[in-house]
């Protein structure tokens, strides 16, 4: 580890932190309906928009109406990538002369990209037309963001409102959300990268001769258009193979650090719309509090085990950190940082290569998606998993004083609580379910690329990356066969709605609740004991339920390592 | 209920027109106007002929070239179309070795790869970099060591000073930026293609 890896490290934080105020308050208009620097542009498009799709913006939805509109609308995007990857190869913009893709592979996609999961079983540039690229993925990287953004505002406006029975319009908040926050940003941004050196054209693969005379076809494609939005929606799935490590895909380290923030910037900045919604900035510092200490704790583990290098490098000589499966422009420190912050949000895009990270470096982000994401999370979709925790945590509080427990002047009774448990008891059902199935199913046994300890993790990961909606993997593993293109899917999908629905139950029952103002009995959400309230109780729920099967995979490995076992 | 299929229907049209069709291409017209070379792949030209891309590593063997970081990607086997086989920087198919810290498949890779190395060049620690398979298998960059330890042996295939071409690292080497971020390196394809001018004089 070195000082100027650390100030790299800082220098991210503070200009995470800095973005969330002026992005929440830009947000909070969005969401609010309110006229934004933009309107003058968009407020024409918009207003076209609600009147040829049939929407009245001013008919807000009850909680079961927003959630099965969500629902409509993903069933649509499903149907759109699913047709347009298996015609791929009659449909225009396919200069490679790509094939249909198989059906089960075309599912897999499919339910990836509606579940903002990015699952690349896929190899970019070597299955997928550019038309498959631009409207199979680039479009729903928008429409899934923004449903995570929605849902997580949605969610807020139970706890901010009061004896109400709607929760918003999902057609309008979909519409806003694209037109007022994606989009502008997406477009200055592609621009950006394009300038740092990332493709974007629609002519053909380059044929180069080499120096030595080789033969060398180059991918190329509407690389930045797809990665602003990749990034900024903490989708993560690649336009290449090799996701961010391709030289196209993240060119410089500058490239490389604005990518980051995009990770995290609008994840934080729903923390600054929460405070501002529920009337108390204060709440929302405090939650990202939370996400900070759990998120520099990671970056810290992660750092060190990856500057250590291995047992093997260590016997050879080599110093410099474990630089397999890592880009020179990024180093160890960059490469570490990005796997961090890939798997604290359910982004899922990789710089560097986790099966190749050491056994607790590899550790870190695996257990970032175990907790479920809620370290600044997904768009939206970490806001509303990490207020879950909040409810149990609010709930645990309220069991050791025997007070009815309240939070933000809403009580939290047996129906937020049993909604909370719900979503969050499918994480350990799909993730430890599958997995056990996945290591003693022939078929999918002979998908690990290593053998040993390292073997099983490659299996737990893919699952803990499926579950969270992540997409970033443990690449060894073969993905892309029968058994796992339908159980991923599955972990993919039950691992997203199953956690939606719940959370927007929460959101309607709120919403119809009275608020009541605080007392000199209420606990205090805006101080110190409540961050690491919740902070004790996502590690005491997360280590409880993942520790066994983290203590078989990447623990056992480190101590193998260490005594000198190769598999 | 029913009454959202229109919108759930109309609005996905309008909104993948917007953002999958005419995002992207706009995009990609306003892109190319700006940026020419950086949109089409930042390819390099030299007597008219495109020799690679600035950006994606190339591989090379020669002795009087620098060499660059192992590369783990791979290609359809010519023979059976269901197999693949080792292809170094396949620019058409980009990956990494995803080789775990107790594979003994990596150690032994390691072990050959800086036994090598140091009979190469006894007088220089192996750098890592020059052992390790990058992420994408298309690394265009090597870390200044890795390009200095190289030095001998490229001297005396070209049968060049030492110093000449030390220097000639030296004057390729980009650093942080802003002194910050990222690392140091040398991107190989622009140090063999001033090596190449260096010769030829």
């Amino acid at each position: 580890m070195t000082m100027i890896g650390w100030l790299q490290i800082i220098l991210f934080c503070v200009v995470i932190v800095a973005f969330t105020k002026p992005l929440g308050w830009y947000m909070t208009r969005v969401f609010g309906g309110e006229r934004t620097f933009l309107s003058p542009v968009l407020r024409p498009i918009e207003a076209g928009i609600y009147r040829v799709s049939g929407v009245d913006e001013k008919r807000e939805q009850h909680w079961l109406t927003y959630t099965v509109a969500m629902l409509l609308f993903h069933v649509g995007g499903f149907l759109v990538i699913y047709g347009v990857m298996r015609l791929q190869a009659v449909l225009p913009f396919n200069p490679a002369g790509q094939g249909a893709v198989a059906e089960d592979l075309s599912f897999n996609t499919a339910v990836s990209f509606i579940t903002n999961t990015n699952w690349q079983n896929y190899g970019g540039e070597s299955t997928l037309s550019y038309l498959t690229q631009m409207v199979g993925l680039t479009h729903q990287n928008f429409l899934s963001a923004a449903t995570g953004i929605v849902l997580a505002v949605a969610l807020i406006r139970g706890f901010a409102r009061a004896s109400a029975r709607t929760v918003g319009n999902f057609w309008v908040d979909v519409t806003r959300c694209t037109l007022y926050v994606l989009l502008p940003i997406c477009i200055v941004y592609t621009l950006f990268l394009v300038w740092q050196g990332m493709p974007q054209t629609l002519g053909a693969y380059v044929e180069a001769t080499t120096l030595e005379g080789a033969r060398q076809t180059i991918a190329v494609g509407p690389v930045a258009s797809q990665v602003a939005i990749k990034m900024l929606g903490t989708n993560g799935g690649g336009f290449f193979n090799a996701n961010a490590a391709h030289p196209f895909e993240n060119p410089t380290a500058f490239s490389n650090f604005v990518q980051m923030l995009s990770i995290f910037v609008l994840g934080a900045a729903l923390t600054n719309v929460f405070g501002r919604m529920v009337g108390n900035q204060r709440q929302g510092w405090a939650i990202l509090a939370v996400m900070g200490l759990l998120f520099v704790a990671g970056v810290g583990v992660c750092y060190w085990a990856e500057a250590n290098g291995t047992a093997t490098m260590h016997a050879l000589g080599l110093t410099g950190g474990n630089m397999e499966g890592k880009e020179v422009r990024f180093g160890i420190v960059a490469s570490s940082l990005f796997a961090v912050i890939t798997t604290a949000a359910s982004c899922g895009a990789v710089n560097a290569m986790h099966d190749s990270f050491t056994a607790l470096g590899g550790m870190i982000p695996l257990i970032n998606m175990q907790l479920g994401e809620i370290i600044v999370g997904g768009v939206g979709a970490g806001m509303y998993g990490m207020l879950l925790f909040v409810i149990l945590a609010i709930f645990v509080a309220g069991l050791m004083v025997g007070r009815t427990p309240e939070y933000v002047g809403k009580k939290i009774e047996a129906r937020e609580v049993k909604m909370a448990m719900l979503a969050i008891l499918v994480l350990p059902l799909m993730i430890l379910g599958w997995t056990a199935v996945g290591v003693v199913y022939p078929a999918a046994v002979a998908s690990m690329a290593n053998a040993g300890p390292h073997g099983f993790t490659e299996v737990l990961y893919a699952f803990t990356s499926g579950t969270a909606n992540n997409g970033s993997a443990f690449a060894g593993l073969t993905g892309n066969t029968f058994f796992y293109n339908l159980t991923l899917a599955s972990a993919m999908f039950v691992g997203r709605f199953f956690m939606i629905v719940p959370a927007m139950a929460i959101a309607g029952s709120l919403a119809a609740k009275k608020s009541i103002p605080p007392s000199m009995g209420t606990f205090p959400t805006t101080g110190g004991l409540f961050v690491g309230l919740v902070v004790g109780v996502i590690l005491i729920m997360g280590g409880l339920t993942f520790f066994p099967a983290l203590a078989l995979g990447p623990i056992v490995e480190h101590l193998a390592m260490n005594a000198g076992n190769l598999f | 209920m029913l009454r959202e299929i229109r919108p759930a229907i109309v609005l996905l049209l309008v909104l993948t027109a917007i953002t999958g069709l005419a995002y992207p291409l706009a995009m990609t017209a306003i892109a190319g106007a700006l940026f020419p070379s950086q949109a089409q792949g930042s390819l390099i030209e030299k007597d008219g002929k495109v020799v690679g891309s600035a950006l994606i590593g190339q591989e090379f063997k020669d002795d009087k070239y620098f060499h660059g970081r192992l590369s783990a990607t791979l290609a359809p086997d010519p023979n059976d179309s269901s197999k693949t086989v080792p292809a170094p920087y396949n620019a058409a198919n980009s990956g990494g070795s995803n080789l775990g810290p107790t594979s003994k498949a990596l150690a032994d890779r390691l072990k050959e790869d800086v036994d090598k190395l140091k009979a190469e060049n006894p007088n220089a620690a192996v750098p890592v970099d020059l052992v390790t398979t990058s992420a994408s298998g298309l690394d265009p960059d090597i870390s200044p060591e890795a390009a200095q330890f190289q030095v001998p042996r490229v001297a005396k295939a070209r049968n060049l000073p030492e110093d000449t071409v030390r220097q000639l690292v030296a004057s390729s080497v980009q650093g942080r930026m802003l002194g910050l971020l990222g690392e140091p390196r040398v991107n190989v394809l622009a140090l063999n293609l001033a090596l190449d001018r260096a010769s030829a004089k």
